[in-house]
């Protein structure tokens, strides 16, 4: 268990106060001038040496994403720094938690790797239904602001560097990095092809760089406390710790920061109290937000939870956000409704997606109540393998994974439900 | 330039390229819907998935991946067929199988990529979407529930008309595409969205029913509602002309037409002269030809004035001189006077194509959305792809793209306004565009002659002179001298005993009115209600024709329909009434007539761009003065054949005069 001394969120309870003096009292905002004064690609060379993966979902190598920002950038197309906050993943409530309770860590981590990879603002999207959140992020923006740790000579390191606060509209698509740089320039939020990647041609046609919020609010602490110290947490590529979120059937929910790796046993025993009726009655685990295929309980009770971990089960980290499903779980429906959501937040833009969604969703709904044929079943796993890697942008994907990971896993349950509303019994007959 | 391998076969191609180029490049047909050469890339359909390797082990969106050294694609692997069934299969469960009874059915995209790359049969069990139709204006016509979403009208509308009217709301299986507020269409360019659109969504609503393409005779033919010379095809089914489609031609339309180019062709087969008439007692009295023939002999005297329309072919305009002589032919029919010693100085020397180029333009009294759409889209694409200003002196008017208007004093040519100097000066292909707004007016065309000097419009490998004509015979008509020194007023002033007018319309009869006039032409227009005779000819569409656009470009259209009743192509009229006046013209033939043409004015003979080479006449060029308005009041009633057209008048009504019209549904 992670120690009370190794945690970077020392604030995500809320049990203090979220202001710039209590978070300066914290440790936040203290001598983050010395920090930036080490160089940029110092900073970037202690990022990537702390082993930090993405924590949006894809773990992409944070420091290796900054090292792709042009060098020296030009007043005319200067970098931009874009920080997800659309929190949009069902499961996922991390961010939130970092926002209301600990703005400063992400506005430092902000200043810091926006002076990384040299750009010349960061914008924050928001989700838009945040609204409290909202409202505390834009109050700890002005207090940075007063207190010089924005703006002109922020925090007195000679660098310039404005941070914005964009509230979205509740679309789920614009959690998608280029589909939020459009809805940043004010369209419609709408994925862009890649390439040009936003690295090349972002926000406004110049280079940018989306990170998650979580990503950039532990940079600050790695790089007080030093690479090796964050790396010396979690295995092999999987460094560091993580907010993990876990909801669903375990006795107590929480949003709590741990080693990652942790055996999804011990998480659940130690800050969960374990799961609703026991060990035994766990049905399924979807370990990264709704995103990733589901995996049943057998296979879950030890895998350490972290994204080759998760990888090998068939799943992925993902957000870490941890669905628990116990036994009294309507397993079909209960993907069936995640069908809807990906449904609801298509944007509409490519075809597989557009209609591949309301197809399955449709399809699955006929599941939950057993209203269909067998070879349904296969049609719909087919249906899923056309959407998967034939869209613009990952939430093609995204709707197909849960469906698969179903079928993958359930099919018997799926079965027993058609034979059951046809009033079949051969299946017992065979037995 | 990098190496491919398509399918096996190694080529290569245009560093840039994307992988469907190359993959064309190879002969592979590669399916598509969104993708279009002349729009931005949007990359949604899905449909041109191919196998490339390096690359992430999935299908990949050939049309919006750029070619790389090395790269190997397959276009007919067992994963790029299951990809294409895949995405076939999702575009149609959502749309309906109402071809039979759907107008894009014989030319529709969805239809035949459906046969060549589909799966045959549906696994959709569902019930399928329905979407509520859209009002996009009197060309469109909307069938939303089977829009494919591949936003092709959105761009268009975006990129080539200017306008921000159409997109797409909603969002996943409710996204649809409608204009702004379901208004119509605020665009000249409307129609070209019915080509573009692969299924049958939106299509031409005056055309709505009226055929299937393979039941039509297709001829390739020459717009002459503008100076533009849009390339056209004129599809016919027995003796009606149903429909007027846009033929590829990059120098000219690329691929576009305007609204009046597609349809006013409904005003072919209303208020037609399909006979001959004589006025007695002050009435039009049908008559035979034999007898107008020989009303115009009791008023003949060896010569006579022509006065040429703005639609009329380069064959009807020479053969009409060869009859009455060269000395009183006039073609401006408005009355303008300029100068035509040096054709170079009234042509648009830049060329269609060649003002995407430009680098700062300035407009002298051109409305050029409403006087020539399709250069107006040219400079539309100056502005996008070069950042090229556009500077204006004329009354203030909506150009859809930003312009600098610099007031509507004409003195701004004598002295440039600073911004105007220092954009010249900084520019590398800098033009001027002079209308007929402006050139109405005394001394603007040796003004601007003298700015173009002033500021080397003229240079190098480049001639940023222009003039911008908007009537289809006015290059021709001034190739075969149908200037007369003075304009109208000093060739009525000659008092010709007889004049023929050859379709035209705009002209001020009171001129003329001790002449005897004699109205050769093919609608019941203006020019018919003062004519003495009446001599029922051909309209465009039922004459091959020889057209000089207002370029220099020399180009053909062929006949497409016969003309009705009585009427006759205009050249064999005269030939025929020369016979009667007893100066037998020399040629019985169209080829003949035309191998005479090409020994009077060589460069009429051979199709492509004359060269009138660059001289600059000495001229006035003392300016005051302003510029009061533009000629085109009405994009849609410009001539005798819109102005017969049901469609244009209700364009008309609708677009210009905002008339609301409601559909009956409502």
């Amino acid at each position: 268990m992670l120690a009370d001394k190794d945690r970077i969120f020392t604030n995500l309870y809320g049990y203090q106060d979220f202001g710039l003096k209590a978070a300066q009292a914290r440790g936040d905002w203290d001598k983050t001038a010395n920090l930036m004064k080490a160089g940029q690609d110092a900073i970037i060379e202690e990022v990537k040496a702390s082993g930090l993966r993405g924590r949006g979902g894809a773990g992409f190598p944070t420091g290796m994403k900054w090292s792709f920002m042009p060098k020296a950038p030009t007043p005319e197309r200067p970098n931009f720094l874009v920080i997800n906050a659309d929190e949009s993943e069902p499961g996922s409530c991390k961010d939130r938690e970092i926002i209301r309770h600990d703005p400063h860590k992400l506005i430092e981590g902000a200043l810091i790797a926006g002076f990384a990879m040299r750009a010349r603002a960061a914008y924050i999207y928001i989700r838009g239904e945040y609204i409290f959140e909202a409202k505390v992020l834009e109050k700890a923006v002005a207090e940075a602001y007063a207190a010089g740790l924005l703006g002109k000579n922020a925090a007195k390191s000679g660098y310039d560097f404005d941070v914005f606060v964009h509230r979205g509209a509740g679309a789920y698509i614009c959690g998608e990095e280029t589909a939020m740089i459009e809805s940043l320039e004010g369209k419609k939020g709408q994925p862009r092809l890649k390439p040009p990647f936003p690295a090349g041609a972002g926000l406004y046609g110049c280079p940018t760089t989306v990170n998650n919020v979580e990503s950039i609010a532990v940079v600050p602490t790695i790089l007080r406390r030093g690479a090796a110290w964050f790396k010396s947490f979690g295995r092999e590529n999987n460094h560091g710790t993580k907010l993990f979120q876990i909801s669903g059937h375990v006795e107590k929910p929480c949003v709590v920061e741990e080693e990652m790796g942790i055996p999804f046993r011990e998480l659940i025993e130690k800050h969960c109290g374990g799961i609703r009726g026991g060990w035994d009655n766990l049905l399924a685990v979807i370990p990264g937000g709704s995103s990733v295929p589901l995996v049943p309980a057998a296979m879950m009770m030890d895998v350490p939870m972290d994204f080759d971990g998760c990888k090998a089960v068939g799943s992925g980290l993902g957000t870490a956000a941890v669905i628990v499903m116990d036994k009294s779980t309507d397993i079909v429906r209960a993907i069936s409704r995640l069908s809807y959501f990906y449904k609801h937040e298509s944007c509409g833009q490519c075809t597989p997606c557009r209609e591949g969604t309301g197809w399955m969703w449709r399809v699955m709904e006929k599941m939950r109540t057993g209203n269909a044929e067998i070879g349904d079943i296969d049609t719909l796993y087919d249906v899923t393998k056309q959407v998967e890697g034939h869209t613009i942008c990952a939430l093609g994907d995204a709707a197909a994974w849960p469906i698969q990971g179903l079928i993958k896993h359930f099919r018997p349950e799926m079965e027993r439900r058609i034979h059951e509303a046809k009033g079949d019994d051969m299946l017992e007959a065979a037995e | 330039m990098p190496k491919v391998t398509v399918d096996g076969l190694e080529l290569e191609v245009p560093a840039g390229a994307t992988v469907l180029q190359a993959c064309e490049m190879a002969g592979k047909e590669i399916p598509r819907f969104c993708y279009h050469e002349r729009l931005s890339i949007a990359g949604n359909c899905r449909m041109c998935l191919v196998e490339v390797a390096p690359g992430p082990p999935k299908p990949q969106a050939s049309c919006a991946l750029p070619v790389t050294e090395g790269q190997i694609i397959k276009t007919d692997s067992p994963m790029v067929k299951k990809a294409r069934e895949g995405v076939m299969e999702f575009l149609l469960i959502n749309h309906p199988l109402d071809c039979p009874i759907c107008d894009q059915g014989g030319e529709c995209d969805l239809q035949d990529q459906s046969v060549a790359y589909g799966r045959g049969a549906s696994r959709f069990e569902e019930n399928k979407r329905a979407v509520t139709e859209k009002y996009m204006g009197p060309i469109v016509k909307t069938a939303m529930t089977r829009c494919i979403q591949c936003t092709r009208c959105v761009r268009f509308t975006e990129e080539v008309a200017g306008i921000e009217e159409v997109g797409a709301i909603g969002r996943g299986e409710n996204m649809q595409i409608t204009t702004y507020l379901e208004h119509a269409m605020q665009s000249e360019l409307s129609g070209n969205v019915v080509d573009l659109c692969p299924v049958g969504a939106l299509t031409s609503k005056p055309y709505a029913f009226e055929a299937r393409p393979w039941e039509l005779k297709k001829t390739p033919s020459i717009d002459v509602m503008d100076a533009v010379g849009t390339n056209i095809r004129l599809d016919s089914r027995g003796r009606a002309v149903l429909r007027a489609l846009p033929r590829i031609n990059d120098d000219v339309n690329e691929e576009w037409a305007s609204d009046k180019t597609r349809h006013a062709v409904d005003g072919l087969t209303h208020r037609r002269l399909d006979k001959p008439y004589i006025r007695k007692d002050g009435k039009l009295v049908a008559a035979s030809w034999a007898e107008a023939f020989d009303a115009i002999k009791a008023n003949w005297s060896g010569d006579a004035a022509v006065i040429a329309g703005d639609q009329v072919d380069c064959e009807t305009m020479f053969a009409a001189r060869a009859l009455a002589g060269a000395s009183m032919l006039e073609g401006r029919q408005t009355g303008l006077a300029y100068d035509t010693s040096s054709l170079s100085a009234v042509n648009f020397n830049t060329t269609i194509a060649g003002i995407e180029n430009a680098d700062v333009i300035l407009l002298v009294g051109s409305d050029l959305r409403r006087e020539a759409p399709l250069v107006n889209t040219r400079i539309q694409k100056a502005i996008r792809k070069r950042s090229a200003k556009v500077f204006a002196i004329g009354p203030v008017t909506d150009l859809t793209y930003k312009v600098e208007w610099l007031g509507d004093d004409l003195s701004a040519l004598a002295k440039a306004p600073k911004a105007l100097a220092d954009a010249l000066k900084a520019a590398e292909r800098p033009a001027i565009i002079v209308g007929g707004g402006a050139l109405r007016y005394e001394g603007v065309h040796g003004a601007a002659l003298a700015f173009a000097s002033k500021y080397k419009l003229v240079r190098d490998g480049w001639n940023g002179f222009n003039v911008l004509h908007f009537a289809a015979a006015r290059m021709g008509g001034l190739m075969l001298g149908f200037a007369h020194d003075g304009g109208i007023k000093a060739l009525a002033a000659k008092s010709p005993k007889l004049a023929f007018f050859l379709a035209a319309d705009e002209a001020d009869y009171s001129l003329f009115a001790g002449s005897f006039k004699v109205y050769v032409g093919h609608h019941g227009d203006n020019g018919a209600h003062h004519a003495d005779v009446i001599l029922p000819g051909a309209a465009y569409s039922e004459k091959s024709g020889t057209y000089v656009n207002l370029e220099g470009r020399v180009q053909r259209g062929e006949r497409a329909v016969f003309p009705p009743g009585d009427a006759r192509e205009d050249w064999a009229i005269f030939r025929a009434l020369s016979d009667v006046l007893g100066q037998r013209l020399p040629f019985d033939s169209l080829e003949a007539l035309r191998a005479e043409m090409a020994k009077a004015v060589p460069a009429l003979g051979v199709e492509g761009l004359a060269d009138y080479g660059w001289s600059e006449p000495t001229l006035p060029s003392a300016v005051n003065g302003k510029i009061a308005d533009y000629p085109i009041k009405d994009f849609y009633l410009t001539n005798a054949i819109c102005r017969a057209s049901e469609t244009m008048q209700r364009c008309s009504a609708e677009l210009v005069h905002g008339t609301q019209y409601l559909e009956a549904a409502e």
